[in-house]
């Protein structure tokens, strides 16, 4: 099926809804990301991805409870899918084959 | 609100406009707390420039709402249900649709009839098979020190050159007015009017023949054709091809036999000659006719070639016209291209043929119009939102079951529209009968309309409905539309129903305004016609019969007449004064030989020694005409004071102007008279330079009979008879002064007739509109009347409180009126009349009392029954 592959940015964005747990919602993600890519995360690309995510079935969201904060919007929160966990452990599992696979891998050397 | 930053308005409406509602509410707030962030980083304004950006920024395929086909469909599904809800509503609601329907329908009937009139003049010339191709050629006329005139005519000369092979010129055609003469058919004679037209007149224009051949009938010279109507008269028959018409001494033969013309073209004739005819006979005689610019009598018309264009031909006019005007002093005659479709409704030409009516009329008609619709419109509109208490339920229910604004404010359009419609049935009714009383308003009226029905007619007769549905429907359908469902339902006393109230007034003030405008306008227009009949012209035309002379010696009719007993004298002259036809001479003045003088244009009546007396004009000094001479070698002159104003003759004393000499037509004239200043032409010019030549006979011109009668229809036929006695072939052609001058101001008659008909109906509807607003407020407010009444009010007092308001709505609406028709009369109307009366206050205000009394006693009534309604029955029912 197509999209079902997970693209990079998207594995991280997945990976920080996880992380975030229940506190997952669009604005929370794009701090979250800056926070460990050290680049800034706009959250028009964030949104964008968090939709597809949504649409591929690899996260779900609902909305929370209303907020002053929000001029009274409510936040959409994300949590990840069963589908989404077993894309990222995939995602993983592939990752560490590769890396098993090479002889004798030296950081250090290569440098 | 000011505590916290808010990010922009616009930006957050367009993000909900375009965005998906599943994911609006998110993002909106994703946004603000972006909004608030950078606010507190780098201040409001760069906060909200972001904002913006990042709106504009969200613009993608993912967010956008989906077009849903779903609304549209349950709009198309709930048709249905709107109409049955609407003919419901309707029905339970008689009064109100009453004065719905009759409103639209009064005010739609004059839509209507406008719509026609465009139509057929739209329609004009449309007759032609080459209605697109066919060009007129005008004429820009400039002599040096004068104002330029545009005609529609020009020089044979134009047809000459056109004849010497213009490219994109696949054809034309040469047209003269003012063949005039009597046809002699055997023993009978006839008079008749014809124009003359060049071979190719039916190459050009399309006026089927049903007997002879297009393509010759106008070749030769003395070559005659008739139309059915003109053969019928003259033979009584069609069957005349091959006759013979003999006019003076010549004999013209039939070579064909033209359909009748219809009504809408602006070329008309009885009959044809050939071109080649009036070059055998008046263009032999006269060359001058043929010269260039000689562009007064002659209408050239083109059809562009199929693959020509009309700049190609332009600029072989322009050619033409510039290699012409070199033989040309001080003179420029420049040609140019005018479509046929143009004419009926194009600008203005002097010597134009046919009707033509400027667009700038056409717009105030269209605005008369637009604005009585829209006064009932009004009413539509307001009565609907003072219902609102009564239907607001209904809305609310429906929007609980999942309408959508959109649904609400289909349904309303949709019942607006419905009840337009259904006024267009009875407007349809009250046009037919508008179109005959229109058709009948004047004589020539039926000669430039017809007015028929055409399916264009028809397709703007519906579109008007269907905007005037819209029109009136929008706004109660926004108020409707914007209902809240639970406070509709929770409690419906809770809507603010008054709370449009400035709005309604707003409309009631607009529509009464109108009214008394127009209801002023038609009583002081009216005052001010009534004017014009009884104006002192500074001469009398009591009892005065002027009968046209056609062509014959005076002498011989007069001595019939004068044997009339009621006819107690008769004087003759070349025209009537007064109508608003001018003749004049270049007058010139040296008051010694050794001045270089001083010459000016004079008006000028010739007339007879008994046409003073009779008129009654006074003479201030010297006497009326004394010598009685032949035509040609007169000497006397009788002038009015702005003769001696003009030249300063004699120091402008009447009686030292006596014996000077003026110079007219080569003429040397003596002054013997200085008469007092009349009016020459209508009230609408100055009076100016005026003087009375001395003729014995005029045979163009007329007889003026003083008849002291107490019969006068005997009268008429003992003249009618000494006519018939004197002219067997002529009909007599005779009026009475004051019936003449009646004539020459009847556009104002006529005006005045259109805009009391429009102030009538504006007056019906504004009263209607009125009164159904009083109706539904007295019965809104039953309960409280009932209440006051049982705590002790008073019926009058009740009557008052009622009332108060809406006397103030029309107070405002008279003090804006009044002050208003007067300036449009003193500023507008008024200014194209050197001489009026003054405007008449009281006619305004009575005008408008009728109208405010008119209000009052529908006012009144109702209220005066809602104060003596039993407080027992009102209350019980809660």
């Amino acid at each position: 099926m197509k999209g079902t592959n997970l693209g990079e940015f998207e594995e991280l964005v997945l990976l920080t809804i996880a992380a975030l747990a229940a506190e997952a919602y669009s604005v929370a993600i794009c701090d979250e990301l800056e926070r460990y890519t050290g680049r800034s995360a706009k959250l028009g690309v964030v949104h964008a991805v968090l939709n597809r995510l949504e649409e591929k079935g690899l996260a779900k969201s609902h909305l929370g409870d209303a907020s002053a904060t929000r001029g009274g919007k409510r936040k959409r929160f994300y949590e990840v899918t069963h589908a989404g966990k077993v894309a990222l452990m995939r995602a993983k599992e592939l990752r560490e084959a590769i890396w098993r696979n090479i002889p004798g891998f030296n950081l250090e050397g290569s440098i | 609100m000011n505590k916290d930053p808010q990010p922009p308005q616009w930006a957050t409406a367009f993000l909900r406009w375009y965005c998906r509602p599943r994911l609006l509410e998110d993002l909106e707030g994703d946004l603000y707390e972006y909004f608030i962030r950078n606010v507190r980083r780098k201040g409001l304004r760069y906060a909200r420039l972001v904002y913006w950006l990042d709106v504009i920024k969200f613009l993608r395929p993912y967010t956008i709402r989906k077009i849903e086909p779903l609304t549209f469909l349950t709009q198309f599904m709930m048709i249905g249900s709107y109409f049955k809800t609407s003919r419901r509503n309707l029905v339970r609601n008689k009064l109100f649709s009453f004065i719905n329907v009759v409103g639209l329908a009064v005010s739609m009937s004059v839509g209507l009839l406008v719509i026609a009139i465009v139509n057929d003049l739209l329609s004009y010339d449309d007759f032609h098979e080459k209605k697109d191709r066919i060009y007129r050629v005008i004429t820009h006329h400039q002599n040096d020190g004068q104002t330029p005139m545009d005609l529609a005519s020009t020089s044979v000369r134009t047809a000459q050159r056109l004849a010497g092979d213009v490219p994109g010129v696949e054809n034309f055609t040469m047209l003269r007015n003012g063949f005039s003469g009597d046809a002699k058919v055997g023993q009978n004679t006839f008079p008749l009017e014809a124009t003359w037209a060049d071979r190719s007149f039916f190459k050009v224009f399309t006026f089927p023949l049903v007997a002879g051949d297009p393509a010759t009938a106008l070749q030769q010279p003395y070559s005659l054709v008739l139309t059915e109507k003109t053969a019928k008269r003259l033979f009584g028959s069609t069957q005349v091809l091959g006759k013979t018409v003999r006019f003076d001494t010549l004999d013209y033969q039939i070579t064909g036999v033209a359909r009748d013309i219809q009504t809408l073209s602006h070329i008309h004739f009885d009959a044809l000659l050939s071109f080649a005819s009036w070059d055998a006979t008046i263009g032999k005689k006269q060359d001058e006719l043929y010269n260039w610019d000689n562009v007064w009598s002659n209408y050239t018309y083109i059809t562009l070639a199929k693959n020509g264009s009309t700049a190609g031909v332009q600029r072989a006019l322009s050619q033409i016209s510039s290699e012409e005007n070199k033989a040309l002093v001080r003179k420029k005659v420049t040609l140019s291209l005018q479509p046929l479709k143009d004419i009926a409704l194009g600008r203005k030409l002097s010597n134009n043929m046919g009707p033509r009516m400027e667009p700038t009329t056409l717009w105030i008609l269209a605005g008369l119009a637009f604005v009585i619709i829209l006064s009932a419109c009004f009413n539509y509109t307001n009565l609907s939102v003072a219902r609102s208490l009564r239907r607001s339920r209904e809305v609310g229910v429906r929007k609980i079951i999942g309408a959508r604004r959109s649904h609400v404010l289909g349904q309303f359009m949709t019942e607006a529209v419905l009840i337009s419609f259904l006024a267009l049935v009875f407007s349809f009714g009250l046009y037919l009968v508008l179109r005959r009383e229109f058709l009948a308003l004047d004589p020539h009226i039926p000669e430039i309309f017809k007015l028929n029905l055409s399916v264009r007619s028809v397709l703007s007769f519906i579109a008007l409905a269907i905007i005037t549905g819209l029109v009136a429907g929008f706004l109660p359908a926004v108020f409707f539309s914007k209902i809240n469902a639970l406070s509709a339902m929770k409690d419906a006393s809770g809507l603010r129903i008054f709370r449009h109230i400035g709005l309604r007034r707003v409309l009631i003030v607009a529509q009464y305004t109108l009214s008394l405008v127009f209801i002023a306008t038609t009583l002081a227009g009216y005052s001010q016609y009534k004017g014009f009949l009884n104006f002192d012209l500074g001469f009398t035309t009591e009892n005065i019969l002027n009968i046209k002379l056609n062509g014959a010696d005076a002498a011989a009719l007069k001595k019939e007449l004068s044997e009339i007993p009621e006819v107690s004298k008769i004087s003759q002259s070349s025209m009537v004064t007064s109508l608003g036809s001018m003749y004049g001479f270049d007058v010139k003045y040296r008051p010694n030989a050794s001045t270089p003088g001083d010459s000016a244009l004079v008006w000028v009546n010739t007339v007879d020694e008994n046409y003073l007396p009779i008129h009654q004009h006074k003479l201030i000094s010297g006497s009326n005409f004394t010598l009685r001479p032949e035509k040609g070698k007169e000497s006397e002159l009788i002038v009015n004071q702005q003769v001696l104003k003009r030249f300063n003759i004699g120091g402008r004393d009447p009686q030292k102007a006596l014996g000077h000499v003026l110079k007219v037509d080569g003429q040397d004239l003596t002054i013997i008279g200085v008469m007092k200043d009349f009016h020459y032409g209508t009230v609408e010019n100055k009076i100016e330079p005026v003087m009375f030549r001395y003729s014995q006979s005029e045979p163009w011109g007329y007889l003026n009979l003083k008849i002291a009668s107490t019969d006068l229809a005997s009268t008429m036929t003992k003249i009618e008879s000494a006519w018939k006695r004197f002219d067997k072939i002529h009909p007599l052609k005779a009026n009475f002064y004051n019936d003449q001058i009646e004539d020459a101001y009847s556009r104002f008659s006529m005006m005045i007739k259109v805009i009391g008909f429009l102030a009538f109906l504006a007056i019906c509807i504004a009263s209607l509109g009125l009164f159904g607003m009083v109706v539904f407020t007295t019965e809104t407010k039953l309960k409280e009347i009932s209440i006051r009444k049982v705590l002790g009010a008073s019926e009058p007092g009740l009557v008052y409180l009622l009332c108060r308001g809406f006397i103030t709505l029309l107070a405002v609406a008279a003090l804006i009126a009044l002050p208003a028709t007067y300036l449009l009369f003193d500023k507008v109307l008024l200014t194209g009349f050197a001489y009026h009366q003054p405007i008449s206050i009281p006619e305004m205000l009575g005008g408008a009392l009728i109208v405010m009394l008119l209000a009052l006693v529908m006012i009144g009534s109702q209220t005066a029954r809602a104060a003596r309604s039993n407080p027992a029955k009102v209350l019980k029912s809660e």
